[in-house]
Order: C-alpha cells, then sequence, then structure tokens
C-alpha cells in the first residue's frame, strides 16, 4: 500500500523532470514552456517593434529631415506595424492561450503538443528575415505594413521576395497555432465543462482560432499574388495585364478588418476574466457576453471596405458597409456594458491587473467612439490617411490590445511564477505608462483632424508643437516599458509566496492548481460541477 | 491519443485550405461583380452594336477625355478635345493623338477607365484603339479613334463621364503573331 503511494508520488516526480539547458526549450512540447516562450518573444519583439517607433518619433519631434532618410522612415513604419502586429500582439495572446487554456477547461496539455512545438519555433525565423531585409541593399519592405499595390508590387524593392516569405512564415504559424487551440478546446474539456461553463476566455479564443484560420489563408493569398506580379509577370493588380489595383485592397481588407478582431477578441477574454475577480461578483451577463462575441466574429466579414471608402463606389456600397460599421459597435457597446455592470456594487480592490483592466475599458471605448466617427463614408474622406487614423487605431491596438496583455501578465504572473510581483513598482509602471500613452495618442487625433497625413517624414510647420508634445509622449511611453521588465524579471527570480488562489476574489480551475503550476497540470481531469 | 484528434484536425486544415483557394477565387468573383454593377469603372473590352434606340435631345451629357502615358512609356498620347457635350444615344467619334519620339518601335495597350464607375455600364464603345494593341515605329505618329455613344438609359445623377486611358508599353510581351494588326491611322 505504502509503496504503491511511494510509487505514485516518485512517478510525480519523473514527470516534474525536464531536460535542462536549450534542449529542454527546442523540444519541449509543453504547453506551460510553450506558453512561456510566445510571451518572451513578444516582448522582445514588443521592443524591437518599440525602438523604431522610437526611429519615427525622433524624427517627427520637429519639422524638416533631422534623422533618417524618408525611404528609411517608410520601413520603419512598415516594419513597426508588422512587428507590432504580427510578432508582439499575436504571438503574446498565443502564448496567453498556451498558458491558460489548458489550466482553465481542465486539460493535461494542448491537443496536439508536437505541432504547438514547430508553430512557435518557426515564428522566429519568420522575424529573423524580416528584421534581416532591413539590411539589404535598397532596404527591407517600405510600402507600409499594409503592402498595397502597386507600392508593393511595381514600386517595391529587392526585398520584397523576403517579406512575402516571412509573412507566409507567419502565417502558418498562426495557423497552426489556431488549429490547435480549437481541437484542444473541442476535445479535451474535463467532464463537466460544458459550452456555456468554459470561461470568457477560452470562448473569445475559440472564435478568435476560427477568424484565423478563415483570414490567415486569404493573407497568405495576397501576398503570394503580390509576389507573382512582381517577379513572374502575372497581373493579378496591375491595370496594364488587364488586373486592378483596387481588387489588392478588396483581399487585403477582407483579411485585415477580421485581423483586428483577432487582436481584439482575447483581450474582451482578458477584461472579462480580470473585473469579476476585482469586483469580486460573477461576471454580468455571461451568455450574452458569448454571442456578442460570436456577432462581432460574423460581422467583421461584412466591413471590409470601410477602409477603402476613398477609392470610390456605389452611393447603396458606401452606405452598407458604413451601416454594418456602426452595427459592430452594438455587441461591443453590449460588453463595455456588462463589465460595468459587473462593477456595480461590487467590493473592488485595484490592484495593477484591475487598473490596467479599467485603463482598458475607458480607453478601448475611446478608440471605438473614433472608429465609429470614421465610419461615417463623409466623414472618413476626410479623416482618411490622417493622423486620425493612427490615434484610432492605436487607441484599441495600444491602449487596447496591449494594455490587456499587459494586464494579463500581471493577473497571471503569481501562478506563472509562484511569486507575488511588486506592487508598488507595477502602480508606477501603470500610472507612467497611462499618463504617457495619452500624452503620446490623444493629440493625434486634432492633428489628424486638421490634415496631417499619416506615413510622412515631414510635416508642415503649424503641426511643430503638437509633433513635440507626442513624441516626448512617445519616449516617456517607451521608456515606462522598461519598468514593465523590470518587474517581470524581478518576479520570476523571488518575492513573496503566491497562494494558489492568488487573488481573493479569483474564480477558475487555473486557482486551483498551486502556484507556481506544477509541470504537468489536470493529468487526470477534474470534475467541474 | 492523437487519433483521436485527427478528423477535427484535417477538418480544420481544409477549411484553411479551402480559405486560401477563396483568396484567388476572389479575383474572378471580382471581376464578375465589377462587370455586374460597373463598380470599378471597367469598360466592355468589346465592341458595343450600334443599335442606339433613339436619341434623347432633351439631355446633355458631358464627357471628359483623359489620356496619360504611364511612367514607362514614352510615347506622347492626348486627346483631341478634352471635353465634349454629346446627347445620349448619339454616335461619336473622337480622336486621340499618339507618337513615338523614340528611336525604336514600341506596342502600347490602351486601358480605360471610366469615373464614376457606375457609369461605365452606359458608356458604349463600338470602336477603339484600346480593343488591340497599337504598334509605331520610330518616330511615326497615328490618330486612333474611338467611335461611343452614351446610353439613353444613362441614370439621371450623371450629368459628367469621365474617360481616362492609361497607355502601357507592352513591347517586350508582343510578338507578331499574338497582335493582329489594325487599321487604324489616317
Ligand atoms: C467600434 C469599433 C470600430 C470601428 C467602427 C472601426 C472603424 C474603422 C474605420 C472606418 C477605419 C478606416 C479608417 C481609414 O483608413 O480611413 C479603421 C481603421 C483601423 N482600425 Fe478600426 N474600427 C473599430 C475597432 C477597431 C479595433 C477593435 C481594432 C483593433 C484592435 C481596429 C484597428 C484598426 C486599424 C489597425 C486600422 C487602420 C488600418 C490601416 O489603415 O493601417 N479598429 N477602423
Ligand atoms: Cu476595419
Amino acid at each position: 500500500m505504502s509503496a504503491a503511494v511511494t510509487d505514485h508520488e516518485h512517478d510525480h516526480e519523473h514527470h516534474d523532470h525536464k531536460p535542462s539547458g536549450i534542449k529542454r526549450w527546442l523540444y519541449t512540447t509543453n504547453h506551460k514552456d510553450i506558453g512561456t516562450m510566445y510571451l518572451v518573444f513578444a516582448l522582445i519583439m514588443f521592443f524591437i517593434g518599440g525602438a523604431m517607433a522610437m526611429v519615427i518619433r525622433a524624427e517627427l519631434f520637429q519639422p524638416g529631415m533631422q534623422f533618417v532618410e524618408p525611404n528609411f522612415f517608410n520601413q520603419m513604419t512598415t516594419v513597426h506595424g508588422l512587428i507590432m502586429v504580427f510578432g508582439a500582439v499575436m504571438p503574446a495572446f498565443t502564448g496567453l492561450a498556451n498558458w491558460m487554456i489548458p489550466m482553465m477547461i481542465g486539460a493535461p496539455d494542448m491537443a496536439l503538443p508536437r505541432m504547438n512545438n514547430w508553430s512557435f519555433w518557426i515564428l522566429p525565423f519568420a522575424f529573423l528575415i524580416l528584421l534581416i531585409s532591413l539590411f539589404m541593399p535598397g532596404g527591407g519592405p517600405a510600402f507600409g505594413w499594409t503592402f498595397y499595390a502597386p507600392l508593393s508590387t511595381t514600386y517595391s524593392g529587392d526585398s520584397t521576395a523576403l517579406f512575402v516569405f516571412s509573412v507566409h512564415i507567419m502565417g502558418i504559424s498562426s495557423i497552426m497555432g489556431a488549429i490547435n487551440v480549437i481541437v484542444t478546446i473541442f476535445n479535451l474539456r474535463a467532464p463537466g465543462m460544458t459550452w456555456m461553463k468554459m470561461p470568457l476566455f477560452v470562448w473569445t479564443w475559440l472564435i478568435t482560432a476560427f477568424l484565423l484560420i478563415m483570414v490567415m489563408p486569404v493573407l497568405a493569398g495576397a501576398v503570394t499574388m503580390v509576389l507573382t506580379d512582381k517577379y513572374f509577370g502575372t497581373s493579378f493588380f496591375d491595370a496594364a495585364g488587364g488586373g486592378d489595383p483596387v481588387l489588392f485592397q478588396h483581399i487585403f481588407w477582407f483579411f485585415g478588418h477580421p485581423e483586428v478582431y483577432i487582436m481584439i477578441l482575447p483581450a474582451f477574454g482578458i477584461v472579462s476574466s480580470i473585473v469579476p475577480t476585482f469586483a469580486r461578483k460573477p461576471l454580468f451577463g455571461y451568455a450574452s457576453m458569448v454571442y456578442a462575441t460570436s456577432s462581432i466574429a460574423i460581422l467583421s466579414f461584412l466591413v471590409w471596405a470601410h477602409h477603402m471608402f476613398t477609392t470610390g463606389m456605389p452611393v447603396a456600397g458606401a452606405l452598407f458597409f458604413m451601416y454594418c460599421t456602426m452595427l459592430i459597435a452594438v455587441p461591443t457597446g453590449v460588453k463595455v456594458f456588462n463589465w460595468v455592470a459587473t462593477m456595480w456594487r461590487g467590493a473592488m480592490t485595484f490592484e495593477v491587473p484591475m487598473m490596467f483592466a479599467l485603463a482598458f475599458i475607458v480607453l478601448f471605448t475611446i478608440g471605438g467612439f473614433s472608429g465609429l466617427m470614421l465610419a461615417i463614408t463623409p466623414a472618413d474622406f476626410q479623416y482618411h490617411d490622417t493622423y486620425f487614423v493612427v490615434a484610432h487605431f492605436h487607441y484599441v491596438l495600444v491602449t487596447g490590445a496591449v494594455f490587456s496583455i499587459i494586464a494579463a501578465a500581471y493577473y497571471w504572473l503569481p501562478k506563472w511564477t509562484g511569486f507575488m510581483y511588486d506592487e508598488k513598482l507595477g502602480q508606477w509602471h501603470f500610472w507612467c505608462s497611462l499618463i504617457s500613452v495619452n500624452l503620446l495618442f490623444f493629440p493625434m487625433h486634432f492633428v489628424g483632424l486638421a490634415g496631417m497625413p499619416r506615413r510622412i517624414p515631414d510635416y508642415a510647420l503649424q503641426f511643430a508643437d503638437f509633433n513635440a508634445f507626442i513624441s516626448i509622449g512617445g519616449f516617456l511611453f517607451g521608456a515606462s516599458q522598461l519598468l514593465f521588465v523590470w518587474l517581470v524579471v524581478k518576479c520570476a527570480r523571488g518575492g513573496e509566496k503566491a497562494t494558489a488562489q492568488v487573488w481573493e476574489g479569483a474564480e477558475g480551475l487555473e486557482w486551483e492548481v498551486p502556484s507556481p503550476a506544477p509541470y504537468h497540470t489536470f493529468e487526470t481531469p477534474p470534475h467541474v460541477k | 491519443m492523437a487519433l483521436k484528434h485527427q478528423p477535427l484536425t484535417v477538418k480544420l486544415a481544409v477549411i484553411a485550405l479551402a480559405m486560401f483557394g477563396f483568396g484567388f477565387a476572389l479575383v474572378p468573383l471580382y471581376d464578375v461583380f465589377c462587370d455586374l454593377t460597373g463598380l470599378n469603372g471597367k469598360t466592355a473590352t468589346t465592341a458595343a452594336t450600334a443599335d442606339a434606340a433613339q436619341i434623347d435631345i432633351s439631355r446633355e451629357v458631358v464627357i471628359e477625355f483623359i489620356a496619360r502615358p504611364n511612367k514607362q512609356m514614352p510615347w506622347i498620347f492626348e486627346p483631341e478635345v478634352r471635353r465634349m457635350t454629346v446627347h445620349p444615344g448619339e454616335i461619336h467619334i473622337m480622336n486621340y493623338l499618339a507618337e513615338n519620339p523614340t528611336g525604336r518601335f514600341i506596342v502600347g495597350q490602351a486601358v480605360p477607365s471610366v469615373s464614376p464607375g457606375q457609369a461605365a455600364l452606359y458608356f458604349h464603345k463600338i470602336e477603339c484603339f484600346c480593343f488591340t494593341q497599337q504598334k509605331l515605329d520610330a518616330g511615326k505618329n497615328m490618330l486612333m479613334p474611338l467611335q461611343f455613344y452614351v446610353d439613353p438609359a444613362l441614370p439621371s445623377q450623371f450629368s459628367t463621364i469621365t474617360l481616362s486611358y492609361t497607355l502601357y508599353d507592352v513591347t517586350n510581351g508582343w510578338t507578331e503573331s499574338t497582335a493582329e494588326s489594325t487599321q487604324l491611322g489616317e
């Protein structure tokens, strides 16, 4: 009898044993290891992309050309966008999915662990290729992250082939990651974990994963067409050969709009996990959250041409896309309402994850409102391709997606490391980020409305003061993120021991395993009541 | 264990592959959609018949002509007149001047575009130099005619139609057999 027990214990220790050194990370199929690698990778990319943003803001600090050539400036805006979207935000969400989804649904690991290892390990190569292309003669891609034809076909440099190749790899990685998430959620839920009991983070990721497998292949198609137009004489987008450059924009935005929801739905899931914990109340309107997320995902396929109002389209078309776009604000509004209702009369405390989640709710909503302004077709003729658009998408992506990722990191760090992070340092990080991010992005609305175009290395003199102000905000925001790195390193090294539940109001399976979460969790599925 | 996941994994991979195909299917779909709606301002690539029902003299439509050689195209390319006022149903002939100022033989292809896009459906070309490739020897010039009429069914919100041609150098892809010679110059 006692032999059996020790045997079992021994077994457990054996399980926790992992190869050491680089091999552990190269060959690992463990969802926690892979999740960690994704998160670290995303953080590194966040800083590389951030360094490029610093170059952009340094150049724009004053009117006139100071530091870089226009062509290099364009490479910076292009690669900054590509890295932040595909290298920082998306891998960070995938990392969170890897870590949390199996623990949240009571699964021992992801369903396809080997594919999981592949989908991570091809990513560094994709970005290595993209970054190396910057050092080619003629420079890297300079046509904007949206790579509109004919900029990316007729007028692009020799590095375009590398760009296409690297986007293909990123796409394959995301598709594999998405398939893994879907199969895990469909097949590995613990007994009793019915669909409508799944935590919202799992729900939003499930829907995101479907969006990914629907649209990443379309992006792959678009880059392939650019490749063949440029190198193999096809004319998908070349009017001389019977093609049409506007077709490029349709294909790109058919991918592009769902893509922006890929970057925000998991954020909705994160905020829906954090707010109830710190309000110490169950989430208000769980079912309506699920339906709202699904309807946003479906609607996201019907609005792509709101990026193309100025290409000219029949009034009926413009009206269709305008109304569909505005319709998305309804389910989005439902979500904001539910978060506020969750807090209503809750016993709230304001630890760092909650602070970031609250900032998310307010600032993401501002981004939603500027989106609504852009959705008004005649107004968009004025706003299109100005800094107003830049302000809009940075509110939804930085104070939206990125803030949610930071909130998630604070929320789950104690579960990952077993130690509480330094609350005081975290609050510093929060307040510095909050203030600087608004100095950085809010004035962009004004210069945009006044007509300052985006993606231009120089500007008219009347925008000088605002731009200096924006740049200072940018440098401060960049510097504030160093606090975050310091905090994460500190927390990984030690600190106050975290309990299993970590947060007083936290509920869910991930809070039932000890902190730090053991290498293997839920090898026998828990029973969910 | 892995077997349990295989059916779903395969299904999802098939969806992804199908969506890759869908991206390419958007190309013909877009063309069909634009043909039906005139969305992208492309006019028909074949000749219209001249069975213009009747001339609507109560109405006038201004036609503006824009001609532009593409950046890599060295020809001089201009419309004879910049604008013309027509009655719907009336057949008109309009000439474009093309001149090859270089010292080499060049083949050109003009690609038309109509703005506003939907009016493309109502702009009919009976004869157009854009239907075929045009050739000019070094230093030569020619007049290239366009014969057209505006459909009387043109919706009333359109009072001006802009017809714009971009001329491309297609000498590279040209061989004697692919280009039927056309009898256009005067
Ligand atoms: C109520 C919700 C939203 C509405 C109504 C909306 C509307 C729009 C419109 C009309 C544009 C085109 C502006 C132009 O180029 O003239 C735009 C651009 C953009 N939006 Fe949104 N949006 C919404 C939410 C979001 C979200 C949640 C994200 C991402 C997380 C997002 C990311 C972007 C990006 C990245 C662009 C710029 C793309 C580019 O041209 O580079 N939007 N939005
Ligand atoms: Cu959009």
